[in-house]
């Protein structure tokens, strides 16, 4: 606890009005590939993000592979066959739509990403001769070494090089102000989308974008289920100024969500629970296919989909016998047998058969390539592993030849959760889009994790591009509308009131979430009741009601800080409202009720809602709404291909 | 009066740090503020909300002017095989 004075100028009140044709909200990868997008298509863009666009995002410190690049020139797999997998593997509940623009133009992007100045291929012929390596292009393949459509990439050097590139398309960039809500057209709820309001970070100046069109490349949501007062910075896997934001303000403007049901029992980066993601003992992700190895130092074995023993390294990159495909990466939990790919045996059965606790990993007997591949590059460009991981463990004397490293939990996890402490992962619930990624409001498109089942850089990069894309085409035939003003005015009122609350009995925004995340636990943890739920949702709205103005923050960044927790608040609202609509459990969306009714026509179906009237709106929407991929997204992309 | 964090992610080294700021203005957290003393590393005003990136350590423009410090509770333990192996034997 520190006594300094708050180092920058004080500017609550003061406003300052910005044009755009182009609005970008959010600078992480989606953000930036959409400025990108639509500077190139001549339009005047201006990019609002919370923290140092250089550096800011889920993926600002980097990434160690880049999936579902299926148009590379070295790719067995077409754009549909990939898309399709993913779409079954999720029995369906998965978004289409931008997965296909991910498998279709990912690789555009990574070739874009190289052009600006970020590192995709191994030009300095480190791993010449390995196998993962194609020494024409010299790309450098991970997981399926046959079929070749995941990249392993140097990440840390991607968000600088993008940085570079919107300085000189001239995008306007606008850091350290958090977008605080969406204007609409004359301040009507669902109206076309005119532009933002914002709150600078360190001054507390207040801000009006006013643009023709607008994309929401915020995150997905967190801190709705973990909370620590101590240790906010690793309550989840993503950044902690990503809380999603974006959903909150999307429902107030009036924005249709989908698949907001689903959670998942927590994987890691919570604190206390879970150990710095990548930097414990795993095989998976980064870390895939280290040998796991029990306490005595002997091996667990590899298996392929129909538990054939796999002997050799070798073999842990190739699909099992009959086989087309397989799959690894980001939110690959429980994969179908169809794309299953080569795994240690279950956990159960390693306790049954004697292996002794615990497990390690071990990179010492693998072939040399395969261990410098592991350690040194993934781990040395993986998002939060270069700097405390590869830097740090080696400094301490780490050797990857000689030592192997403890596993906390079993698989990728490294970590213990309980079943009520839930995170949005694994594809989660977000934005409902149409083939331009746009919104049920007009002018207002969505990239990146505020899609629902998003994931992954790729997929950011993908989404965030074609979104800029089709922001741009919208505002070149329509024009500027003027901001209303009284929406602006409640606006202010709402952002500021805090400020004006009695600091004595006042509320700070740790004790807020902790309740938040506490009423999520008790009341819309892993087994859902309709009884329960409604509960916990009248719960919510007294925080709202009461409490909310009992708030206070000292400063700019804990006032911000603040504004984050209500937005958390209206997600937790979003969330109990989707699982209150949806009547069965269903386990493709993890979601299970105590309460689940025999009726099953929902089940195919996405439910889709949103607020109108201060009411919540829900309807079924078919999970393959958007229809047959290629002939859809050619019809939406011609000018494009 | 001042109060021990339940984490010190930061630790400057008052020695090599030359007083950039710019491990300041690359944290998408914002958990620094300036030094009050001009030319000086910043303040950890805020260290519960780091996310352990490392990016004020990729930004920094002098070698070991920064340490990034996960807490002790996420301290990960390795060993050598031939030690595991050898108890295997006993």
């Amino acid at each position: 606890m520190y006594d300094y004075k708050w180092p920058y100028p004080l500017e609550y009140d003061r406003e300052e009005i910005i044009n755009a044709d182009v609005l970008v909200l959010g600078g992480g990868i989606a953000g930036c590939m959409a400025a990108i997008a639509a500077a190139r298509a001549g339009q005047k863009v201006l990019l609002v993000e919370k923290g140092a666009t250089k550096r800011s995002g889920a993926g600002g410190s980097g990434c160690d592979h880049w999936e579902s690049a299926a148009t590379n020139p070295c790719s067995k797999v077409t754009p549909e066959e990939l898309t399709q997998a993913m779409l079954h593997d999720n029995d369906g509940f998965n978004n289409g739509i931008s997965h296909y623009i991910e498998c279709r133009e990912g690789y555009d992007r990574l070739l874009d990403i190289e052009k600006m100045g970020g590192k995709i291929r191994d030009t300095e012929d480190e791993f010449v001769g390995a196998e993962f390596r194609d020494d024409g292009t010299k790309f450098m393949f991970a997981y399926d070494y046959e079929n070749r459509f995941t990249l392993r990439i140097w990440g840390t050097t991607f968000k600088p090089a993008m940085y570079k590139e919107l300085k000189r398309l001239g995008v306007n960039i606008v850091d350290r102000v958090m977008v605080t809500s969406l204007l609409t057209e004359d301040g009507i709820q669902g109206a076309r989308c005119v532009g933002a309001t914002g709150i600078h970070t360190r001054t507390g100046k207040f801000y009006i974008f006013n643009a023709k069109s607008s994309i929401i490349c915020m995150s997905r949501p967190a801190r709705i289920w973990l909370f620590s007062a101590e240790l906010p910075g690793l309550c989840e896997f993503r950044p902690p100024q990503c809380i999603g934001d974006g959903h909150a303000m999307g429902w107030r403007a009036g924005a249709e969500f989908t698949m907001m049901e689903k959670s998942v029992r927590a994987e890691f980066s919570a604190a206390g629970r879970s150990y710095p993601p990548y930097g414990a003992g795993n095989n998976h992700n980064t870390w895939y296919a280290a040998s796991i190895i029990d306490s005595r130092g002997k091996e667990i074995p590899y298996a392929d989909r129909d538990g054939n023993i796999l002997k050799d390294v070798k073999d842990r990159f190739r699909p099992a016998k009959g086989q087309k495909f397989f799959m690894k990466g980001g939110g690959i939990d429980f994969p179908k047998y169809e794309i299953e790919g080569p795994e240690t045996l279950p956990f159960s059965k390693m306790i049954e058969e004697g292996y002794k606790l615990p497990f390690y990993a071990d990179l010492t007997d693998l072939p040399e390539e395969e261990r410098k591949v592991i350690w040194g590059m993934m781990v040395g460009q993986e998002g939060k592993t270069k700097v405390p991981i590869y830097q740090n463990y080696t400094r301490q004397g780490f050797d990857p030849s000689k030592h192997v490293l403890q596993c906390y939990g079993a698989g990728w996890t490294s970590a213990s959760f309980l079943p009520q402490e839930r995170q949005l992962f694994g594809l989660p619930g977000g934005f409902f889009n149409d083939w331009t990624l746009g919104t049920n409001i007009d002018g207002l498109y969505v990239a990146g994790d505020a899609l629902y089942a998003s994931d992954c850089y790729g997929h950011a990069a993908a989404t965030g591009y074609y979104a800029g894309r089709h922001a741009a085409k919208y505002a070149k035939v329509n024009e500027l509308k003027h901001w209303d003003k009284k929406q602006v005015e409640d606006e202010k009122r709402r952002v500021y009131a805090p400020l004006k609350n009695d600091s004595e009995r006042g509320i700070g925004w740790k004790e807020l979430n902790m309740a938040i995340a506490k009423t999520m636990q008790n009341y819309c943890g892993e087994i859902k009741y309709d009884d329960l739920l409604k509960v916990g949702l009248s719960r919510l709205k007294e925080y709202e009601e009461n409490i909310i103005p009992q708030t206070f923050a000292y400063n700019p960044h804990e006032l911000i800080r603040l504004l984050e927790v209500f937005d958390i608040l209206t997600v937790s609202k979003i969330i109990i409202e989707a699982s209150l609509a949806r009547k069965i459990s269903m386990k493709s969306l993890c979601f299970v009720r105590g309460d689940s009714i025999e009726d099953d026509s929902s089940k195919e179906k996405l439910i889709v809602i949103k607020q109108y009237d201060g009411k919540v709106v829900t309807r079924e929407v078919p999970v393959n709404y958007f229809g047959d991929l290629k002939e859809n997204y050619e019809k939406h992309n011609q000018d494009y291909i | 009066m001042r109060e021990m964090p339940a984490a010190n992610p930061i630790i400057y080294d008052s020695s090599k740090c030359i007083g950039c700021n710019r491990c300041m203005e690359v944290c998408q957290v914002d958990i620094f503020i300036p030094n009050p003393e001009k030319g000086k590393h910043p303040i950890v005003a805020y260290p519960g909300e780091c996310w352990y990136c490392g990016c004020c350590v990729m930004e920094c423009p002098v070698e070991g002017a920064i340490e990034l410090r996960h807490p002790l509770m996420n301290k990960v333990h390795w060993v050598e095989k031939s030690i595991l192996m050898k108890n295997n034997k006993e």
